[in-house]
């Protein structure tokens, strides 16, 4: 390999893509334990689904806007990696193979839509969701990542290497961007049938728990993992990433248990997302108690947030606006009084000296990533929504989506009630028997 | 015959079941049902969204016996199925017409 490799890191930072590709099917069962168990598999799938379409984008395109040399202004990368052509096993990015850093960044760009996907639970068609995917990527997600992730010295995204806002791991290309993308779906798609009426309890806590836990031990691959190397800074980022978290289930429970007088086990699970959301930003350049501060503030305020929907009567399902657009301004804004400037990055917060200057970049950063993220959205939820249709019809979402959508029941609690109606073994020829006896049937 | 229905608290059910064994009843069918009376149910709370659940958990407990034991099968049941405290639960029963044996077609109390 050439100088400046470093096997060490390219291990390391190998680890956490894998450990980050879990975070998709960890939100799954995030998601999945909250809705009724009429749509547990819609939500499952709709997850799961993102994995197997950014994957394939992010190697056609995906990869050379987000991280080509910059071809405009900071707003997007150039064609030279389409395909990935161009791309050697000898090429680095710092010390590690590009290929390492692509594979890295790929997870990235697969849950962010995935954590979109909470906000129109249980009534969106399969096929128009995945036909958002992939355009939301294309024209919000690439773009974006390339706004604050690509760093060419001075050279790069415009919001990050240019105007120095500060996003350590994604609060704002990842979490306020998806966020907001809810919000901007859950307008269009309407309220869930019978909203702030029928009971919608979570159908499996423990689901929702598994989920939050795989969610936290893949966010060290998230967070550590993107020092892009195995050293200091990894390391502060995986503490910071442990406390704040830690520190953020406190809190969201505090304050429920002072609102409702109970400390619940979706109130835990849902402070730890809290927590893991708002330091994502901040966890290279905070100190390990501005990260306590920071996952205390952010579960109060994330435990909050998730009654808004109910005020303003918007049908975020899973919250994912109170949870995550939240939680990542949360973060983002707060790195303007915590940064420390003596961890990963220089700048320095309003507690540490440094001025009102790093807080209204982060203020800009939230701005521009949070508008930006609506508009688009929107427009391309209505697009959908006006061509193929985004929303299921209301008797298939009273009946459940899983049945008319995927063909399937999440759990089988009773072996009555199901005959095996056609052979698996010819399914041809038994699929045109079929046929023909249906044909038969209306020619009679 | 008679149709000896009870609806108990689902804590209840292991000393109504050993209750009935030890008079002499020799099988009883359990459904897991729900439904509240005088009881009212209790408040859940998901994220902020409070739910009143009205519904609570019983066991349903049927059970065919001749006609001169159905006094004595309600008092023992009765007796077991008491906690004292609110939500005990309802015994009721029925006339049975008629009672089958599947396996042998016997008729009438020799079924039972």
């Amino acid at each position: 390999m050439p100088d400046g490799f470093s096997a060490g890191d390219t291990a390391f930072v190998l680890i956490s893509a894998a450990l980050v590709m879990l975070m998709t099917p960890g939100l799954a069962f995030f998601y999945g334990g909250m809705v009724r168990v009429k749509s547990t598999l819609n939500m499952l799938v709709m997850s799961f689904i993102s994995l197997a379409i950014v994957s394939v984008l992010w190697v056609l395109y995906g990869y050379t806007l987000s991280f080509g040399t910059d071809a405009f202004h900071g707003l997007i990368g150039n064609l030279d990696h389409l395909g990935m052509r161009g791309i050697g096993l000898n090429d680095l990015s710092g010390s590690i193979p590009v290929t390492a850093f692509a594979a890295f960044q790929l997870m990235f760009a697969v849950i962010t839509p995935a954590l979109i996907s909470g906000a129109i639970a249980d009534r969106a068609k399969f096929a128009a969701w995945s036909l958002f995917i992939a355009l939301w990527v294309t024209i919000v997600y690439f773009p974006v990542a390339h706004w604050v992730f690509f760093f060419d010295g001075g050279h790069g995204g415009w919001l990050g290497d240019r105007q120095g806002v500060i996003d350590f791991a994604g609060g704002t290309a990842v979490h306020i961007n998806a966020g907001v993308a809810g919000l901007a779906l859950c307008l269009v798609l309407g309220k869930r049938v019978g909203f702030k009426k029928d009971p919608m309890r979570p159908h499996s806590l423990p689901l929702v728990m598994l989920g939050s836990g795989l969610l936290w031990f893949g966010w060290f691959g998230f967070n550590a993992g993107s020092a892009l190397a195995a050293n200091g800074v990894a390391g502060m980022a995986f503490m910071n990433t442990q406390v704040a978290t830690a520190a953020a289930t406190l809190g969201w429970l505090a304050c429920e248990k002072l609102r409702h007088g109970a400390f619940t086990s979706l109130g835990a699970a849902s402070g730890a997302v809290a927590g893991l959301v708002a330091i994502t930003p901040a966890c290279g350049s905070v100190s390990m108690l501005g990260a306590v501060a920071i996952g205390l503030i952010a579960g109060a305020v994330c435990a909050a947030a998730v009654s808004l929907k109910y005020r303003f009567g918007f049908d975020d399902s899973l919250d994912v606006v109170g949870v995550h657009a939240v939680g990542g301004a949360v973060g983002s804004l707060l790195i303007g009084f915590f940064a420390t400037g003596h961890v990963g990055q220089t700048a320095q917060g309003l507690f540490y000296g440094g001025g009102w200057g790093q807080l209204g970049k982060q203020a800009m950063g939230v701005a521009v990533v949070a508008v930006y993220s609506f508009v688009i959205s929107w427009l391309l939820g209505q697009a959908i929504q006006k061509t193929i249709g985004f929303r299921v019809t209301e008797d298939v979402e009273v009946a459940g989506i899983d049945q008319a959508e995927h063909a399937e029941s999440a759990y089988d609690f009773s072996a009555v009630g199901a005959s095996l109606s056609r052979a698996l073994s010819t399914p041809t020829l038994v699929s045109a028997a079929a046929d023909k006896a249906h044909k038969t049937e209306v020619d009679a | 015959m008679k149709l000896i229905t009870a609806v108990v608290k689902p804590h209840q059910l292991d000393s109504v079941k050993e209750a009935l064994q030890a008079f002499g009843v020799h099988g009883l069918t359990v459904t897991e049902a729900s439904g509240y009376g005088r009881q009212r149910g209790h408040t859940e709370v998901y994220r902020g969204a409070e739910y009143t659940v009205d519904l609570v958990p019983k066991i349903r407990i049927e059970v065919v016996v001749a006609d001169d034991d159905a006094e004595e099968v309600i008092e023992v049941l009765v007796k077991a199925a008491r906690t004292g405290k609110i939500g005990d639960g309802k015994v009721w029963s029925v006339p049975v017409e008629t009672v089958v044996r599947v396996r042998t077609g016997e008729r009438g109390p020799d079924a039972l």
